[in-house]
């Protein structure tokens, strides 16, 4: 019992880190209708940012994360005036493989300065363990889940409640609209991939933390995808719980399935299996906006 | 206030559909564009707003003057801080937010926060309809109510102009007087301009001071509202206007949206 609470509350601080991830996904998928293929490196990136600031400057979390934070939204902005604004009116397709290009880039890009080594730094987080009766999280999960939660509070906020969010809700609807109410849409946009560059080196910082820094974490992206798919592609809230279910589901599988099998592995999988069940019978994901129809 | 002059348009560099418009509209006017389907009355609309650059349309010829300054190079955004505001043909609200959202939307370019509540409730006493309903989704609303949500957007923008496509297509006839009472209504209170386009002539000419008839691309026909409801040539041709034509436009409109394109 007390392993399976372990892995519920582990899972769940995952699925949190998943969701604020997928958060930036499904902003850039609704308001440019193109899956961003960078999503994942924007995670790797922001893991390898992590370790340079927290081991190779010996810089604390916070300064860690507001630096690459910084460094983010910088990239965001620069990233939406070279690479997509020339694309606006373009098909879709050649926006997504623009984001494919991106993600060579970025993974170029690490690859020339951290030589894509696996970098961990385990350990130099604050301690911060929680420990409820016979479970106790280590740091690293405790820290995964109170930032990530926090940053998915503010998104949730400004998506809701700021004029800001207002005009990114209006523009996902319809562009000509928001045009003719004056509105910038292009601010619109630079700002959408402000947000999902800033998540996902915040996802990096926090899952490099957890499991370590290698070029493959870039297929948290991929992860990402699963959650929206099955939070439903266009719901930001649907995302929340629909990583949290990811989070635990695949900690469950690692640590009940996977020992089954000789060589293992069913944990990353089995996510998969289960948003191919719920996509069969809900097409929309679990909480996503439908096309609204009166009766 | 409006001054268009001879303008051509062209859709993706080949297809020209208006061929030399030319009209005025005074401060306090509400002036009508008539004509069947596919006459270009949606075109002159979108040549005015700077829409019509979202949609690979291209002004090659004449002028678009507005309060005096020559707006027919400017982008939508531009133009519709200068008090142009555009309520787009087939009720195109924000279906997944609230009524408030979308008036709020409309609003967005204002700096005068405690204005804009009074606005509001003033867009609220005009369509009492949607005060019951402000916190409502919006895509729920009757197609009476999005109408008027979608007018009652484009007034929160404070516009001196408001460009109106076809607020009567697919709506109930009491519905249409309803709305068209309530136009007449804000345009005396606040002497804001309107260019209305219309196929139901009958009711555009209800309310309009001047109105012009348009085929092909070309202006055939225009004089006082009073002149032209007792013409009947016109009287002919908002007869002759079928309800399939109304289905035709509306669906006419859906393609549109997917062709929709961008250019800065
Ligand atoms: N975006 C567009 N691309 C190409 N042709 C268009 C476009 N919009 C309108 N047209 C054409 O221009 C003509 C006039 O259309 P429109 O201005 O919508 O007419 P109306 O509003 O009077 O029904 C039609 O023949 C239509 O097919
Ligand atoms: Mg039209």
């Amino acid at each position: 019992m007390t392993f399976f609470l372990q892995l519920v509350v582990t899972g769940f601080a995952l699925g949190m880190i998943y969701a604020l991830v997928a958060i930036g996904f499904i902003i850039i998928l609704k308001n440019s209708n193109a899956f961003n293929i960078a999503q994942g490196h924007f995670v790797m990136l922001g893991g390898y940012l992590g370790y340079t600031f927290l081991i190779v400057f010996g810089m604390p979390l916070w300064a860690t994360i507001l630096c690459t934070m910084a460094i983010a939204a910088l990239g965001g902005i620069v990233i939406e005036r070279i690479a997509l604004r020339p694309l606006i009116g373009q098909p879709i397709i050649s926006i997504i493989m623009m984001t494919i290009a991106l993600s060579s880039i970025i993974e170029g890009l690490v690859t020339l300065i951290w030589g894509g080594e696996y970098k961990t730094y385990h350990g130099v987080l604050p301690t911060l363990t929680i420990t409820v009766s016979k479970i106790s999280i280590p740091s690293e999960p405790t820290i995964g889940l109170l930032v990530s939660a926090t940053a998915v509070l503010i998104l949730m906020l400004f998506y809701h409640y700021t004029k800001m969010g207002l005009a990114m809700r209006a523009t996902a609807e319809d562009l000509q609209v928001v045009q003719s109410m004056g509105i910038k849409a292009t601010t619109v946009y630079s700002l959408s991939w402000v947000i999902a560059f800033v998540v996902g080196v915040l996802g990096g910082i926090l899952l490099g933390a957890i499991s370590g820094v290698m070029t493959p974490l870039a297929e948290i992206g991929l992860k990402a995808f699963t959650v929206a798919l099955l939070g439903g592609v266009n719901s930001i809230g649907g995302a929340i719980p629909a990583g949290i279910i990811i989070g635990i589901l695949e900690n469950l599988s690692a640590g009940y399935l996977d020992p089954l099998l000789p060589r293992g592995g069913l944990a990353s999988v089995f996510p998969f299996i289960v948003m191919l069940i719920v996509l069969i019978f809900r097409p929309h994901g679990l909480f996503g906006l439908r096309k609204v129809e009166r009766i | 206030m409006l001054k268009v002059e001879n303008i051509n348009v062209v859709y993706m560099k080949v297809i020209q559909v208006l061929k030399g418009i030319s009209f005025d509209l005074e401060q306090g006017q509400i002036v009508t564009l008539l004509g069947p389907n596919g006459a270009g009355k949606t075109t002159t609309l979108k040549a005015i707003s700077g829409m019509l650059r979202t949609e690979d349309g291209e002004i090659t010829g004449g002028s678009i003057h507005f309060n005096g300054k020559r707006i027919d190079s400017l982008i939508p955004e531009e133009i519709s801080l200068l008090g142009i505001s555009q309520v787009m043909e087939g009720r195109r609200i924000l279906e997944h937010m609230t009524v408030e959202e979308n008036l709020l939307v409309g609003a967005y370019r204002r700096k005068d926060k405690s204005e804009i509540k009074e606005d509001m409730e003033k867009i609220y006493t005009w369509f009492p309809r949607l005060k019951d309903m402000r916190k409502r989704v919006s895509g729920y609303l009757s197609g009476g109510e999005q109408q008027m949500l979608v007018i009652g957007r484009a007034l929160m923008a404070k516009p001196r102009l408001m460009l109106l496509d076809e607020p009567s297509l697919g709506l109930a006839p009491l519905l249409v007087k309803e709305i068209y009472e309530i136009i007449k209504k804000i345009n005396r209170e606040t002497s804001m301009s309107i260019l209305l386009v219309e196929q139901n002539a009958k009711a555009a000419l209800e309310v309009a001071d001047y109105g012009y008839v348009l085929e092909n691309g070309r202006i055939v026909f225009g004089g006082p509202a009073s002149f032209l409801k007792d013409n009947d040539i016109v009287k002919e041709f908002y007869m002759g206007i079928s309800s399939s034509g109304e289905r035709k436009s509306f669906r006419e409109t859906k393609a549109y949206r997917r062709k929709k394109r961008w250019f800065f």
